[in-house]
């Protein structure tokens, strides 16, 4: 009787001792999750900055992160965040559609792009022309893209933020032509979109399209989608060329303010976005393609980014809005080459 | 046939309430809310949004292709049925579930196992290809995904009737010396065609809707191979909510009118099968 009494009491304390052992870091070490909402070609270099930063995050604080991520086109991702997805950080291909957050939602701040440095862009990219191995149409600059004959992959610049870079990087060459005028550089971008067969609405669906469909003749594309596509989906099968001047895209973060503060999130949110520019962060960076802001991973990672002259929306478009409204709006210079 | 005699059951207020509260939260309200919506522009820029010619030309290359694709599906949806119905052979039964595919695969897999299938560098598509026939990224591939969309229709609605179409009546055409042709043009069609109409009508209807499966083979080049809902896709990532909406409501208004349209027709026709 008694001995039977002494085992309860022993399995009880027992069973009391593991859950307090299962409780008790659990208690210390506290689990957060993020939501990183991103754009389309960034997909495999959060993977990889994502196990760095909470490997790093759990080795000073003892905290666990689980970043969740979601891409698709930039404008889409934004809007899903403004229509409610809770996005802790978002990570998207132009400030234009960061904010967006700002004028459609509320979420963030006025002058939230002077939070973080280098106007809250911690890597750029640029637009370069992937062609079939050994560019059969021998395609040099941008004159080839207008060319008969020559089929061009882009998507569609109201849908995919990196089509906004390739357009507003092929209209800037239009106008450094001689003579060039606003009416010249239209009727290039019309020549240009006549060879245009598909128009999809990411930029991973363009590369899709030009890769495994193997439609087109040069896709205009991401610095690091070009590359990705050249070493690893079809290694050996395409040639990047770099053309004579191209953009220089500066993809913007930002913590989404109205959900941190929803989700007591902010502090993990401002770590995490602020590791992406520490020397770690930029190398995963330049390992997946993103030229780094720092000049020390820049330099390491020279032979890799080649120099090409590279202008700013600011300096050539005046900015997103301006760019916006000429060109991407309803009855912007984009539809008007549509209405032969 | 008395009316007295028709209600044996009651309840009729019963379920007429459920009848009107379902169908105003699952259909009333949302489609309301998008009226709503569109009302936001006021008249004026209502029209200049539809009438742009981007859309104009979306909305006709999705309401032709819809048509077209409902056409064909009427065609060889019909052939389906028939041999369904009609004839005993083995593996009957697996074509049968094949018909349902439509039905239960995402669209999105539809649409992308369709544009594999025929891109150039496709099975299909790379034998097309030389003889100059160009299916993916094309309209004519928007028509290949809805006719694959809206099969289902045709052959679930066919299938029935024609199970239940008196074959002795076949028979006694038969033997009053009719061909094979004129007994099925003068009997066996009359039947059917209600059934047929009301097929097409509810794949037409699936089609000028269908989003998923047509945007991969589309092509999605303005004015050429853009469908409707795409623009509205479109509009609603420029943040142009209510212009967005006043497609839809565009696309509502004609998908309706076509419907009262049909619905007429097919009165029609039974009035007519009625008189004889």
């Amino acid at each position: 009787m008694i001995s039977n009494r002494t085992g309860r009491g022993a399995v009880l304390a027992a069973m009391l001792t593991t859950v307090a052992a299962l409780l008790v870091p659990a208690a210390r070490a506290a689990n957060y999750e993020l939501l990183n909402v991103s754009y389309d070609p960034t997909r495999e270099f959060y993977e990889d900055f994502n196990r760095a930063f909470a490997a790093h995050w759990k080795a000073t604080t003892g905290d666990q992160v689980r970043i969740r991520q979601s891409h698709g086109g930039s404008g889409k991702q934004a809007r899903s965040v403004i229509d409610g997805l809770p996005a802790d950080v978002v990570t998207l291909a132009l400030a234009f559609d960061v904010d967006a957050l700002r004028t459609r939602g509320k979420l963030i701040p006025a002058g939230w792009q002077a939070r973080l440095p280098q106007n809250s862009a911690p890597y750029t990219s640029t637009i370069v022309f992937l062609v079939r191995k050994g560019n059969p149409k021998n395609i040099r600059d941008w004159v080839d893209l207008a060319r008969p004959g020559v089929a061009v992959i882009t998507p569609n610049p109201k849908t995919s933020g990196g089509a906004r870079w390739n357009y507003l990087a092929a209209w800037h060459w239009a106008t450094q032509q001689p003579k060039a005028t606003p009416a010249s550089a239209e009727a290039y971008m019309a020549k240009l979109f006549r060879n245009v067969p598909v128009l999809d609405s990411g930029a991973r669906g363009a590369s899709v399209t030009f890769v495994e469909r193997g439609i087109g003749d040069v896709l205009l594309a991401w610095e690091n989608e070009a590359r990705l596509a050249r070493d690893a989906l079809g290694a050996g099968k395409f040639d990047v060329v770099l053309p004579s001047v191209s953009i220089l895209a500066e993809p913007s973060v930002t913590l989404v303010d109205k959900v941190v503060d929803r989700k007591g999130t902010r502090k993990i949110a401002e770590a995490y976005l602020k590791y992406l520019y520490v020397p770690q962060g930029q190398e995963i960076a330049a390992k997946h393609y993103f030229r780094p802001r720092d000049a020390a991973i820049a330099a390491k990672y020279q032979a890799q980014f080649p120099a090409v002259p590279m202008v700013t929306i600011d300096q050539a478009f005046g900015g997103w809005g301006k760019a916006n409204a000429a060109h991407f709006v309803d009855g912007g210079s984009f539809d008007r080459i549509y209405r032969r | 046939m008395s009316r007295a005699a028709a209600r044996v059951l009651p309840g009729f207020g019963l379920t007429l309430g459920y009848t009107i509260l379902y169908l105003s939260l699952v259909v009333l309200i949302p489609l309301s809310a998008t009226f709503l919506r569109s009302t936001e522009l006021g008249l004026e820029r209502f029209i200049a949004v539809v009438t742009a010619p981007r859309v104009l030309a979306s909305l006709q290359l999705s309401f032709g292709a819809s048509l077209l694709a409902a056409l064909l599906n009427g065609v060889f949806g019909f052939i389906v049925a028939w041999v369904l119905v009609r004839h005993e052979f083995p593996g009957r039964k697996l074509i049968d579930a094949l018909v349902d595919l439509p039905f239960a695969l995402p669209t999105a897999v539809a649409g992308i196992a369709l544009t594999a299938l025929y891109a150039p560098n496709g099975w299909l598509g790379s034998l097309l290809e030389p003889l100059g026939i160009k299916v993916a990224f094309t309209p004519l591939g928007i028509v290949v995904a809805l006719a694959f969309i809206g099969l289902p229709f045709v052959v679930r609605t066919l299938q029935p009737v024609l199970a239940e179409l008196d074959r002795e009546l076949e028979h006694a055409a038969h033997g009053l010396g009719a061909t094979g042709w004129a007994t099925f043009r003068l009997v066996v069609f009359p039947t059917l065609w209600p059934a047929l109409l009301t097929g097409c009508a509810l794949a037409f209807s699936r089609c000028v809707g269908e989003y998923g499966s047509v945007i991969f083979i589309a092509g999605n080049i303005p004015m050429v191979s853009e469908i409707a809902p795409l623009v509205i896709m479109t509009k609603l990532e420029q943040y142009e909510y209510a212009e967005a909406t006043a497609i839809a409501v565009t696309m509502l208004l004609l998908s309706f009118t076509l419907m009262l349209a049909i619905n007429a027709l097919q009165l029609w026709a039974q009035r007519r099968q009625g008189v004889r």
